[in-house]
C-alpha cells in the first residue's frame, strides 16, 4: 500500500466537502436534529420512567453512539456513491489504485466526514441536556472503535452490492442500518426480545455495545466480556466484508460492470 | 529494433452467451500510434477495457511492457492512462483540484510545476478556479486530456478522444496528441469513428468486426488494398459486407 494513492483519494472527498456548504451543513444538520429529538425524548423517560430514572440521559447517550454508527456507515457508502454519481468510477479504476488503498481511504475519509457531524452534535448535549459520553469513561474508546468498525463493516457489505449490482443496490445503502436496527437492542434491553430473536441478535455486536453501555450507566459496572465479545465479532464481520468486496471486484470485473458502472 | 509494449494474446471475452472480442491477437510496437476502427458494438471498448484491467478476460492474456496485465496491474497502471467522453472528472472541484488529486494518485513527482505546464500548454490556466462541472464540452475535454498527461504515460489509449467536440477544438486536441508523441517514445491506440483523425494520427490501424480484428495495415495499404478512395469507404466496405 501507498500512503499518497490513500491520501490522493482522501483528497478528493476533502476537496468536495470544502466547497460546499450545503454538504457541510447535510452534515451537521442531520445528527443535531437527532440528538435534539432524543433529547427531549430522553428527559422525558428519565422524569416519568422507574427505570431510567437513575441515569440522566441513558437513551439520549445511546441515540448519540447509534447515530455515530449510523453516519459511520453512511459516510462509508456516500464517498463510493459521489464515484460513481459524478460519473469519475472508471478513472478511480484505471488509476494504480489498490483495492485495499481504496478501503484505507474511504475508512479513514468517513471518520473525519462522521466526526464534521457528531462532534457538534456531541457538544451540544451537554449544554442542553446535561449528557455527556464521558460518563462512559475509558470504555467510551473500546465503544466508539467497535461502532466505527461495525459501521465500515456494514458500508463494504453495501459497497460490495453496488460493485457487483450497479447503481440499483443504492436503495440498500440508505435501509441497511434501518433493517439491523430493531435486533441491536439499543433502546431496550436485550431481555425485551422473544428468545428466538435474542439468538439471533446475539450475533450482531451492536447488543454487546449498548448492553455495555446501559450496565455502565446505570449500574456503574464495565463488564470487559461484553466489549471483547463486540470487538471480535466485528473482526469476524470485518474480515468477511472486504473478502466479499474483493469478490465483488472480481465478480464485476469479470462481468464487465466497472466500465459503466455509472450508467 | 522494434519492440512489442503491447501483446495481445488469444483474447476471448464471452457475456453469457455474447461473444464481445473472438481470439484477439495483435502486437502495438513502442512509439506507434494505432486506431481500433470498427462499427458501434464490435468490441473496441471490450479490448480497451481488458487492456485497462477493468475487463477479465475469458481466456487469452494481455502482456503490457513484459507484465500479465491480471498479476500486475498496479504496476502496469502507473505507466499509462486513459481517455474517454464517456467518464468524467468530479464535477464539483476545481480543475487544480482534480489534477492535484490524480497527480498524487499517480505519485508526479513536482506536481505543481507539472499542473502549471499542463494547464499553459492546454490553455487551462484562466480557468484553474473554476469548476469542473462549470466548463464547455471542449474546455472539459482538454482538462480530461490533462489528467490523462499528468503521469507522462508510456502508453495512453483514447476512446474517441474528439466525439462531440467541433471542428476547432478537434483540430487542437489532435495536435496536443501529435506533439506528446513527437519523441516517439509514447505508445497510442485510438478508437475512433473519425476517419480523417485516424488517417492524420496513426501509423498503423487495425479493423475489427464482430469482435474480431478482419484486417490491419498502414491506412495507405488498406485504401491501395481494398481499392477505395479512402479510408471511409474501406470501413463502409468492410462494415457493410461490399466486394
Amino acid at each position: 500500500m501507498k500512503f499518497y494513492r490513500i491520501y490522493a483519494l482522501y483528497l478528493r472527498h476533502f476537496y468536495l466537502i470544502k466547497s460546499s456548504m450545503p454538504r457541510l451543513l447535510d452534515l451537521v444538520y442531520w445528527p443535531t436534529i437527532q440528538i435534539i429529538l432524543w433529547g427531549f425524548i430522553s428527559k422525558f423517560f428519565t422524569m416519568h420512567s422507574d427505570f431510567y430514572n437513575h441515569t440522566a440521559g441513558i437513551i439520549l447517550s445511546a441515540a448519540i453512539l447509534y447515530d455515530f454508527l449510523f453516519r459511520s456507515s453512511i459516510s462509508f457508502n456516500m464517498l463510493f456513491l459521489e464515484e460513481i454519481w459524478s460519473r469519475n468510477f472508471t478513472n478511480l479504476f484505471i488509476a494504480p489504485l489498490k483495492v485495499s488503498e481504496i478501503i484505507t481511504a474511504l475508512t479513514c475519509t468517513a471518520l473525519i466526514r462522521t466526526l464534521i457531524g457528531i462532534v457538534p452534535a456531541i457538544v451540544l448535549a451537554y449544554p442542553f441536556f446535561g449528557v455527556s459520553l464521558l460518563n462512559l469513561g475509558p470504555s467510551l474508546v473500546l465503544l466508539l472503535l467497535s461502532l466505527y468498525a461495525f459501521g465500515i463493516t456494514l458500508g463494504l457489505f453495501v459497497v460490495s452490492g453496488l460493485l457487483r449490482y450497479g447503481p440499483a443496490f443504492e436503495n440498500v445503502a440508505w435501509s441497511s442500518l434501518f433493517l439491523l436496527a430493531p435486533l441491536g437492542c439499543i433502546y431496550y434491553p436485550l431481555s425485551i426480545l422473544p428468545d428466538w430473536l435474542q439468538m439471533i441478535a446475539k450475533l450482531l455486536p451492536l447488543v454487546y455495545i449498548f448492553e455495555e453501555v446501559r450496565s455502565i450507566l446505570l449500574n456503574n459496572i464495565v463488564n470487559y466480556s461484553n466489549i471483547v465479545s463486540a470487538l471480535i465479532l466485528n473482526l469476524l464481520y470485518f474480515i468477511l466484508a472486504v473478502f466479499i468486496f474483493y469478490s465483488a471486484f472480481y465478480e464485476a470485473r469479470k462481468r464487465g460492470t466497472l466500465v459503466n458502472v455509472g450508467e | 529494433m522494434t519492440t512489442a509494449v503491447i501483446e495481445v494474446k488469444n483474447i476471448n471475452k464471452q457475456y453469457g452467451n455474447t461473444e464481445a472480442v473472438k481470439n484477439l491477437n495483435f502486437k502495438i510496437n513502442k512509439g506507434s500510434i494505432v486506431g481500433l476502427l470498427g462499427p458501434n458494438g464490435c468490441g473496441k471498448s471490450t479490448t480497451i477495457g481488458m487492456m485497462l484491467g477493468l475487463i477479465k478476460p475469458t481466456s487469452g492474456e494481455i502482456i503490457i511492457n513484459n507484465k500479465n496485465i491480471e498479476s500486475n496491474r498496479t504496476n502496469i497502471l502507473q505507466k499509462m492512462n486513459f481517455i474517454s467522453p464517456y467518464i468524467e472528472l468530479p464535477k464539483k472541484l476545481t480543475i487544480e483540484e482534480n489534477l492535484k488529486v490524480y497527480g498524487r494518485m499517480y505519485g508526479v513527482k513536482n506536481l505543481k510545476d507539472k499542473i502549471f505546464q499542463l494547464m499553459e500548454k492546454l490553455n487551462l490556466s484562466e480557468f484553474k478556479k473554476r469548476k469542473t462541472g462549470e466548463l464547455s464540452s471542449g474546455q472539459k475535454n482538454r482538462v480530461s486530456l490533462a489528467k490523462a498527461l499528468i503521469n507522462e504515460p508510456e502508453i495512453l489509449l483514447l476512446d474517441e478522444p474528439t466525439a462531440s467536440l467541433d471542428p476547432d477544438v478537434g483540430d487542437y486536441v489532435r495536435s496536443i496528441i501529435e506533439d506528446f508523441s513527437s519523441d516517439n517514445t509514447k505508445t497510442i491506440l485510438i478508437a475512433s469513428h473519425n476517419m480523417n483523425e485516424v488517417e492524420r494520427l496513426c501509423d498503423e490501424v487495425m479493423m475489427m468486426k464482430d469482435g474480431e480484428v478482419i484486417d490491419k495495415g498502414k491506412s495507405l495499404d488498406l485504401v491501395t488494398k481494398h481499392g477505395r478512395k479512402n479510408l471511409e469507404e474501406v470501413f463502409l466496405k468492410i462494415v457493410r459486407n461490399e466486394a
